[in-house]
C-alpha cells in the first residue's frame, strides 16, 4: 500500500473512477427518469430521456392549479398534493417537537440523574425499541376506533391521534441524545451543583443549550421518519383531505388510473424540500447516527 | 452528580397546586371514559393519574420526574398496543364480530319490518318554531314537534293545515323525522319509513331476557357467548356478532388448516430470506463503496459521497413508488431498456421469482447508503499500521482487506446489522408500496402473496380485504412478536459485547 508503482496507481485510479461513475449512472437513472417523465406529455412513459414536446401540465397540476391544454380542454388536479404536503409537514413538525421534548429530558435523566432501577429501565428501553409500531397496527386501529366513540378528536381520521402514536417513536432518539450527554464532562454539572443549581436548573441552563446541535439532528431524523411513515397513517387516516403525502402519493399509481406523469411532478415537488434539508444536514446526521447508534 | 439531591426545593406550594389540578383533570378523564363504556382506557388513565400524582407530588421521586414522560409514552403507546394486539389474537374480532354484546343487541332490536297495510303519505306543516305532521289519508294532525331529538307525539283528527311545506323543504328535515314516533288515536305507533310515507313498524327482534331474543316469526334466539353470535336452536347464526374470547382457536387455525399453514410457512421463510438478503446486499455494496471512497489517492471524494447518499436522502415512499413505475411491465422504463437490449419483457410483478428479485434490488438501492455511511466511520478506526505491515509482508490489497480490515470492523458493525435485519423483517412500507405482496400464492384460504412478508401479510389480513380478520392478524402478530423478541435479545447481547470490547472492561 505504501509502495505504489506509478503505472499500477494510474490503472487503479481509472478503475476506481470508472466503477464509481458506472454506479452513479445506475443510481441517478431513476431520478433522471422521474424528472424527464414530469415534463412529458400524457401519463405514460413513452419517449426519450429528453422530452420531445416538453409540457408544464403535470407541474401546474401538482401546484394545485387547473391546466388548459392547447386544444382548450381544462384539466383539474387529480389530488390535493399541497394539502397532503401541508398535513405531512404539520404532523411531522408537531410530533417532532413532542419527541424532542420527551427524548431530551429522558436522555438527561438517564445520563445524569441517579434513579433506582435505571440500568433495568435502560435495558427495557433498548429491547422495546426493537419492536416496531407496525406490530401493533391492529391494536392501534382498535384503540382509536373505540376512543373515537368518546371523542372524534382521538378517533380514526384524526391528526391528533396520529401525532400521539408518533410520540412513541422516542426510544431511538433517547439513545442518540443520551450518547451525547454521556460525553459531556461531569465536572460541568458538578460545578453547577456546587453553585446551588437544582437538577432541573442544571438541565435548563447547562445541558439544554449544549444539546442544541444534537437536538437539531434528532429533530431532522424524527421529522423524516414521520414524513416517511406509511403503515400507521394509512390505518388511521381515511379521508382524502386528511391524508399525508406517503398515504396519498400511492393513489397516483393505481392500476386502474395510472397517473405516471402527474405522480412524477408531485413526487419531485414534495420530495425536494426534504432531500435538500437532508443533504444540508448530512454531515451532522452521520455523526449523530454513528454516535448514537454505537453507544450502548 | 449526587450532590444535587438534598438541596431544598424552592416554593413547593404552586407545584403541588399544579400537580393537584392536573391529577384532578386526569381523574375526571378516567371517570368519564369509564362512564362512557370504556373501562379499560379509564383504568389506564387512572393509573397514569396515580403515577403522576405520586412522582410529582412526593419529594422522594424527584429524579423519576425527568424520566416519567418518556416512560409513560413508551408504556402507553408501545407496550399497551402490543399487549392489546396479543389479546386480540385470542378473540374472534373480525368484520363479522365487530361490536360489543350490548351494541349487537341494540343493532338487532332496532331492525324492523314495515307493515305495508298501514303505510300512508304525509306532509309537514310549520307551526311557529315547531312542526306538525299531517296525514291526509286518515285526516290526522300531530301535536307540535321540534324534529331535533327523539320524541313521541299524539295524532288527533283535524282539518288540513293551511300551508304545507314543499317536499324539498320537508326532505331537509328527514333526520328529525327519523327520530319521531306518532301515536294514532287508536294507540298504534307509526314511524317515518321513507321520504313520502309513515307506517307502523314491527320490530324484527324483541329482547325477552338477558340472553334471549324472539324473532318476529316466534323463533327464540339464544346468545352463544363462546362463538359470539345469536343462534337459533338449529344452530343458525344471526349476524352481526360480538367479540368474545376464543382461546387458542386462531392459533389452531394457523397451524391446522393447510390453506393457512402452507402460505404462512412460506411467508415466514421468505421474510427471513428477504431480511437476510437485503442486509447482506446493502452491507456488501455499502462497504465496497466505503472502501473505495476511503482510498487516499482518490479525488472528488466529497462529490462522490454526496451523490452516493442521495437514495437515502429522498423520502423512501417516493423512491419506492418511482421504482414501482419504472418496473411496470407495459410502459416502465426498465422494461423498455431491457427490450431494446435483449428483446425480452420480464414480468416483474406477476412472476414470483422476478417479483422477489425486484423487491431485494429496490431495497438494496434504498439501504446501501446507510451502510456506506457507517462503514466510512468504522473504516477510519482501523489502524493504518496494521495494513501497512501486512502490505510490506507482501499481502495483496484484497488479502489485507479480508484478513486485517474486515475482522476489525465486523464486531462494531454486528449490532447495527442485526438492527437492520430487524428493520427489514418488518419493512411493511417497501412491500406494501411496491408489490402489495402480489403475486398471490395459489390455493390459499386467506389472502397471501409471494412477496408478502409477515408484517404485510398481517396488515392485509387486518385491513385489506372484505372479511377483516383482526383476531387472526393478532395471532400472527404474536408469532412475529416472539421472533422479533429473539432478534432484539440477540442484538442486546451483541451490543453489550461490543460495548465491553470497546471499553476493555467486563460489565
Amino acid at each position: 500500500m505504501i509502495v505504489e508503482r506509478p503505472r499500477d496507481l494510474r490503472t487503479k485510479k481509472i478503475l476506481a473512477h470508472g466503477f464509481l461513475l458506472i454506479f452513479l449512472v445506475l443510481i441517478m437513472f431513476p431520478f433522471m427518469m422521474v424528472l424527464s417523465i414530469s415534463f412529458r406529455e400524457g401519463n405514460f412513459s413513452v419517449g426519450s430521456l429528453i422530452p420531445e414536446n416538453p409540457t408544464l401540465e403535470h407541474w401546474v397540476l401538482a401546484f394545485g392549479f387547473d391546466y388548459t391544454r392547447p386544444g382548450g380542454e381544462v384539466v383539474s388536479p387529480p389530488y390535493p398534493v399541497l394539502i397532503w404536503m401541508w398535513n405531512s409537514i404539520k404532523i411531522g413538525v408537531i410530533a417532532g417537537l413532542g419527541v424532542l421534548a420527551i427524548a431530551t429530558i429522558s436522555a438527561y435523566s438517564f445520563s445524569r440523574i441517579r434513579i433506582r432501577g435505571k440500568a433495568a429501565m435502560l435495558d427495557g428501553l433498548f429491547l422495546i425499541q426493537m419492536f416496531p409500531t407496525t406490530l401493533a397496527l391492529v391494536a392501534i386501529f382498535a384503540i382509536f376506533d373505540a376512543l373515537g366513540e368518546v371523542t372524534p378528536l382521538l378517533g380514526l381520521d384524526s391528526h391528533v391521534a396520529l401525532i400521539l402514536i408518533y410520540l412513541s417513536g422516542v426510544t431511538l432518539h433517547i439513545w442518540t441524545i443520551k450518547g451525547y450527554f454521556d460525553s459531556i464532562d461531569p465536572a460541568l454539572d458538578n460545578a453547577a451543583a456546587i453553585d446551588g443549581a437544582t437538577p432541573w436548573q442544571t438541565f435548563r441552563f447547562v445541558f439544554l443549550p449544549l444539546a442544541v446541535p444534537i437536538m437539531a439532528v434528532v429533530f431532522v431524523l424524527a421529522f423524516i421518519g414521520f414524513i416517511n411513515d406509511y403503515p400507521i397513517a394509512s390505518v388511521l387516516i381515511r379521508s382524502e383531505n386528511k391524508m399525508t403525502l406517503a398515504v396519498g402519493a400511492r393513489l397516483y399509481l393505481n392500476e386502474f388510473r395510472y397517473l405516471w406523469g402527474d405522480f412524477a411532478a408531485a413526487a419531485i415537488l414534495s420530495g425536494l424540500p426534504i432531500t435538500v434539508v437532508f443533504l444540508i444536514a448530512q454531515r451532522y446526521l452521520v455523526k449523530g447516527l454513528s454516535d448514537g447508534a454505537v453507544k450502548g | 452528580m449526587s450532590v444535587t439531591h438534598d438541596l431544598p426545593k424552592p416554593r413547593p406550594l404552586p407545584r403541588l397546586l399544579v400537580v393537584g389540578l392536573v391529577s384532578a383533570a386526569l381523574l375526571w378523564g378516567a371517570f368519564s371514559l369509564y362512564s362512557m363504556g370504556q373501562p379499560l382506557f379509564g383504568a389506564i388513565l387512572l393509573g397514569l393519574a396515580t403515577c403522576f400524582a405520586v412522582v410529582f407530588g412526593s419529594e422522594r421521586f424527584y429524579g423519576s420526574r425527568f424520566i416519567f414522560p418518556g416512560i409513560a409514552a413508551v408504556l402507553i403507546f408501545i407496550a399497551f398496543p402490543v399487549i392489546y394486539t396479543i389479546w386480540i389474537g385470542f378473540t374472534n374480532f373480525s368484520s363479522f364480530n365487530l361490536l360489543t354484546y350490548e351494541r349487537t343487541i341494540e343493532v338487532l332490536t332496532s331492525r324492523g319490518t314495515v307493515d305495508q297495510a298501514t303505510e300512508q303519505p304525509f306532509a309537514v306543516a310549520s307551526d311557529g318554531e315547531a312542526y306538525r305532521i299531517w296525514l291526509p289519508d286518515s285526516g290526522l294532525l300531530s301535536d307540535p314537534v321540534s324534529l331535533t331529538a327523539e320524541e313521541t307525539a299524539a295524532l288527533s283528527p283535524a282539518a288540513a293545515p293551511a300551508t304545507l311545506l314543499e317536499r324539498r323543504e320537508a326532505i331537509k328535515l328527514r333526520e328529525g323525522l327519523g327520530l319521531l314516533t306518532l301515536e294514532t288515536p287508536d294507540g298504534q305507533m307509526i314511524r317515518n319509513t321513507g321520504l313520502r310515507s309513515f307506517a307502523s313498524v314491527v320490530p324484527e327482534y324483541v329482547r325477552t331476557d338477558t340472553d334471549h331474543l324472539t324473532r318476529k316469526d316466534g323463533t327464540v334466539l339464544t346468545a352463544n357467548h363462546e362463538k359470539g353470535f345469536f343462534e337459533t336452536e338449529a344452530g343458525e347464526q344471526v349476524p352481526p356478532g360480538w367479540r368474545v374470547n376464543i382461546g387458542f382457536d386462531n392459533f389452531k387455525r394457523i397451524f391446522a388448516s393447510e390453506g393457512i399453514r402452507g402460505p404462512t410457512l412460506s411467508i415466514f421463510v421468505w421474510t427471513f430470506a428477504f431480511a437476510g438478503l437485503s442486509v447482506l446486499a446493502c452491507f456488501s455494496v455499502g462497504l465496497l463503496l466505503a472502501v473505495i471512497l476511503q482510498w487516499e489517492h482518490l479525488r472528488f471524494k466529497s462529490v462522490y459521497r454526496v451523490l452516493l447518499i442521495l437514495p437515502y436522502a429522498v423520502p423512501s415512499f417516493i423512491s419506492i413508488l418511482v421504482f414501482k413505475g419504472l418496473f411496470n411491465q407495459n410502459f416502465g422504463e426498465i422494461n423498455l431498456i431491457i427490450e431494446a437490449l435483449f428483446g425480452i419483457r420480464p414480468n416483474w410483478f406477476t412472476d414470483a421469482t422476478l417479483a422477489r428479485t425486484m423487491v431485494v434490488i429496490v431495497n438494496t438501492w434504498l439501504g446501501y447508503p446507510y451502510m456506506m455511511l457507517l462503514a466510512m466511520g468504522f473504516l477510519q478506526a482501523v489502524p493504518e499500521d496494521h495494513k501497512k505491515a501486512a502490505a510490506l509482508e507482501g499481502a495483496s490489497a484484497l488479502r489485507v482487506f479480508f484478513t486485517i480490515t474486515l475482522p476489525q470492523i465486523i464486531p462494531p458493525f454486528l449490532p447495527l446489522l442485526i438492527a437492520a435485519f430487524a428493520f427489514n423483517f418488518n419493512n411493511l412500507v417497501l412491500i406494501f408500496l411496491l408489490t402489495r405482496g402480489l403475486p398471490d400464492i395459489p390455493g390459499t384460504v386467506i389472502p397471501a402473496g409471494q412477496t408478502d412478508i409477515l408484517a404485510s401479510f398481517t396488515y392485509r389480513l387486518a385491513f385489506d380485504n372484505a372479511g377483516q380478520q383482526f383476531g387472526l392478524a393478532g395471532a400472527i402478530t404474536l408469532i412475529i412478536f416472539l421472533v422479533v423478541a429473539a432478534i432484539s435479545y440477540a442484538n442486546f447481547v451483541a451490543m453489550r459485547r461490543a460495548a465491553q470490547r470497546r471499553s476493555g472492561r467486563p460489565v
